[in-house]
């Protein structure tokens, strides 16, 4: 039976070509731009650590003066040196990194090419681990080699393609302003999407390209870069920073179940009323652990440009959609004489229903493979501009599923209500007529 | 014209005619509504920065190594630059407008002013950068050579003498008498306003003073440095193309990054409104697709009553009608349909605009815009009816004696 609706449904696309083509037009488009824009949306506000970022915690500490005091405002997500450093070495949590970003000038021990500059993160050892950040050769390295000041490195795939030829580089030596580091590893291809454990350095940058221990980094003075707040005398000189009144760093968590996150708290809000009773904080008592998605939220990551596109788009689905339930009740309403021969032959006034519903269907499975070829040249677009994020868009699997399942769903809706017209049209009525 | 006839024709086809009045509503909103997003971003992009932008040429450079100050460095590239042909000037900076990156800071009234004062960009640069930035002087005096110096970065920012936009010193002293006034860039550290100019942009596109700039005789000791190069007229590509070898020849201890070592001022200009840019086309192209499908919408379903009433029509005119009666039938009705549709469409337009302007910090549609659609819409119907209508006016009366 289905096989005949199919056949129905062709001979009356056949029969009235220009109508047919503008429906899976305008279907196409609107799924095209809906799903542009949505496929957008779902990458800029995606989970930066699959399967992880439930249990990574930002620990937040007031260490501000008393300047400016607003009970209400939100808690600084970055610290102080002696606050990271307090922290990281409490070992309270399972894991613990205390970073910073900085950008810094490389050079392999070939120096065959001129130095250049790459992105760079220092960070304290559990950075990897933590994150579930992937090695292609070689490892991380130890607490000991952090505390050690260790002359180690890990670099990303991209600079050891650039500078080792994507050679295992590992027991290799980078030159790093000035100073010679032992590159103990090397990434796979990997960024966190947003950048979340450093939103001032880019919300959406890429990965840094070395990696270098925070106290090693801090001994050879690298370049920092990233976002800092000072208050008091506090000064942004890099020369005095660690005993300056700024928060500079972040400071990452990974604490595995409710129990161990209850504890932290404990842990972290003991620490912050220590510290008011040394005189050290000087505001009220104040201390917070948010995960990776409330952090996110709060800090209106995803632009709101992205956000008004999608609703436009969706907007404008809904015109398309609207245009063709109009365009099939034109369309059905036409071949109603067809449809009383049907049943006055003896089809079912529900068999009837079935087969418009099905004609309507195979529209939106055309509209549907349109709309993907309008996704793709969408996405295209917008990968020609040249930010960060507008690089991330791309069409992954459950996009494209849901592509199709929307077209077709959606005028398959579309076409109840135009059906449901055309088969309560009185079967003799449209014989007597004829 | 008889409207009656219409209206009774009209509840006949109930469903057909509120899709289409649904249509007209829902185009009209989004089309007003992104019409005025194209509006504001066009408004945005073509702002003016105040400099004489053509002819500009900014170096991002970062020296690798660590000497004991980077001040010589950056005086020996900056004489380099001046002495390259094809230049006209050139001076070292730490930001310029549509950057996208820079300082700003409060400035006081007062020596010991609390925290809140009035916030500015800081442009470092020394007696060359007016003539580089092309920024016309309106009062006062350039800087003089004597008057540079060097700044730590440990130290704030805070030189006896600046150079202040328009805006600041009106902001400051709105009784237009700032020159030679006293202000404060940090406590206790007095500025003279030594001179004023017209007009000249902060780096970011995105804040609430666009024109708060202060200019201060400071050379930057860092080993990040922004070069500004002013070419001669037509020279420009030529500078663009030879001024990384001239800076490596100088020194080949540095990074010019590769993407955004060198720019001209246009690259500048189309990175920074890259987004809004963007935002205007996209904008764009929803309206003239989504005005495209509603006049096919219109045609499909127009062409189909047409073809529905082909006897009733061939009656009327066998009963005398004209052919211009049946076209200005169709054309009223399609008018009458548009009308309730641009009714629901202007408030979904208004309740749109105001849903934006809580959620996306858009200014309230203006009403030049409501109008403009709704006449746009209307003429759209009446345009995309005409066809389908033309194609009524030609049923013969013969058409009422036939049996289909």
């Amino acid at each position: 039976m289905f096989g005949y609706y199919l056949e129905l449904a062709l001979h009356s696309f056949r029969r009235s070509r220009a109508l047919t083509a503008l429906m899976i037009v305008a279907v196409a488009l609107g799924i095209g731009a809906s799903m542009t824009t949505l496929t957008v949306l779902h990458v800029l506000s995606g989970d930066p650590l699959p399967g992880r970022s439930g249990s990574v915690f930002l620990p937040r500490l007031d260490p501000r003066d008393r300047d400016g005091y607003d009970p209400y405002a939100a808690l600084p997500s970055q610290v102080t040196w002696t606050d990271g450093v307090d922290l990281l070495h409490a070992r309270r949590a399972a894991r613990q990194a205390l970073m910073v970003g900085g950008a810094t000038a490389v050079q392999s021990d070939e120096r065959e090419v001129d130095p250049y500059l790459v992105t760079a993160r220092y960070t304290t050892g559990d950075f990897f681990p933590m994150f579930g950040v992937p090695f292609r050769f070689g490892a991380g390295w130890s607490a000991a080699d952090d505390d050690g000041h260790a002359r180690v490195a890990v670099i990303a795939a991209s600079l050891n393609d650039r500078l080792f030829h994507g050679r295992n580089s590992v027991g290799r030596t980078l030159h790093v302003d000035g100073a010679d580091l032992r590159i103990v590893g090397v990434l796979e291809p990997w960024r966190a999407v947003p950048h979340f454990y450093d939103l001032a350095t880019g919300e959406y940058a890429g990965a840094e390209e070395v990696f270098v221990p925070l106290f090693t980094a801090r001994e050879l003075k690298l370049k920092r870069n990233g976002g800092i707040e000072c208050w008091g005398q506090g000064r942004t000189d890099d020369d005095r920073i660690e005993s300056s009144t700024c928060v500079w760093l972040q400071f990452w968590v990974q604490l595995d179940d409710a129990a161990a996150v209850a504890s932290y708290r404990a842990f972290l809000d003991g620490y912050a009323h220590e510290q008011v009773a040394l005189g050290r904080f000087t505001r009220p008592s104040a201390s917070d652990l948010t995960n990776v998605r409330r952090y996110l939220d709060e800090r209106q990551v995803v632009p709101g440009d992205v956000r008004l596109q999608v609703w436009i788009a969706l907007g404008f689905f809904v015109v398309c959609l609207v245009n063709t339930v109009g365009l099939m009740l034109a369309k059905f309403m036409r071949g109603a004489g067809e449809l009383g021969v049907r049943r006055a032959l003896g089809a079912s006034r529900r068999s009837v229903f079935t087969q418009l519903v099905v004609e309507a269907t195979l529209i939106g499975v055309a509209g549907g493979v349109g709309g993907l070829l309008f996704a793709l040249l969408g996405l295209a677009l917008v990968r020609l501009q040249s930010t960060a994020a507008a690089q991330l868009a791309h069409l992954d699997g459950t996009m494209l599923a849901a592509t199709f399942a929307a077209s077709i769903v959606a005028t398959a809706l579309a076409g109840v209500v135009p059906a449901w017209r055309a088969c309560r049209v009185p079967a003799a009525l449209q014989l007597k007529s004829q | 014209m008889q409207i009656r006839p219409i209206l009774s024709a009209l509840r006949r086809h109930k469903a057909g005619t509120i899709l289409i009045a649904l249509q007209i509503a829902l185009t009209l909103a989004i089309v007003c509504n992104a019409l005025f997003i194209v509006h504001e971003r066009v408004e945005r992009v073509s702002r003016t920065t105040g400099m004489n932008e053509s002819d500009v040429v900014a170096i991002q450079n970062r020296y690798v190594g660590t000497p004991a100050s980077y001040v010589p460095l950056v005086k020996t590239d900056i004489q380099a630059l001046r002495a390259m042909p094809g230049v006209e000037d050139a001076y070292a900076t730490n930001a310029f407008p549509l950057r996208q990156g820079g300082w700003s800071t409060g400035v006081q009234l007062k020596p010991d002013g609390q925290k809140d004062g009035v916030q500015t960009a800081l442009y470092f640069g020394d007696e060359h950068a007016l003539k580089t930035l092309g920024v016309q002087l309106i009062a006062g005096r350039n800087f003089n050579a004597g008057e540079i110096t060097p700044f730590n970065r440990d130290d704030r920012p805070a030189p006896p003498q600046v150079i202040v936009t328009k805006k600041l010193a009106d902001k400051l002293f709105p009784n237009g008498d700032a020159l030679g006034k006293t202000v404060y860039y940090s406590k206790g550290r007095p500025s003279t306003i030594v001179g004023i100019v017209a007009k000249l942009t902060v780096p970011w596109t995105e804040v609430d003073f666009p024109e708060m700039v202060t200019i201060m005789p400071l050379t930057f000791n860092s080993s990040y440095q922004i070069f500004l190069v002013r070419a001669k007229p037509g020279q420009q590509d030529a500078v663009f193309r030879s001024v990384a070898k001239t800076l490596y020849d100088v020194n080949r201890m540095r990074v010019l990054p590769e993407k955004y070592g060198v720019r001209t001022f246009e690259m500048v200009r189309s990175r920074a409104y890259e987004k809004d840019r963007g935002m205007a086309i996209l904008m764009s192209v929803v309206c003239a697709v989504l005005l495209a499908i509603t006049a096919a919408g219109i045609v499909g379903l127009s062409s189909f009553w047409v073809g529905q009433r082909r006897k009733q029509i061939g009656v009327r005119r066998a009963l005398g009608a004209r052919r211009s009666d049946i076209l200005s039938y169709f054309m009223t009705e399609n008018f009458l349909i548009a009308l309730a549709g641009v009714v629901v469409g202007v408030v979904l337009a208004i309740g749109m605009s105001q849903w934006m302007f809580t959620h996306f910090e858009m200014q309230r549609l203006s009403f030049t815009y409501i109008l403009v659609g709704v006449v746009a819409l209307l003429a759209l119907g009446q345009a995309a009816v005409f066809a389908p209508a033309l194609k009524a006016s030609k049923v013969s009366p013969v058409e009422a004696t036939r049996s289909v």
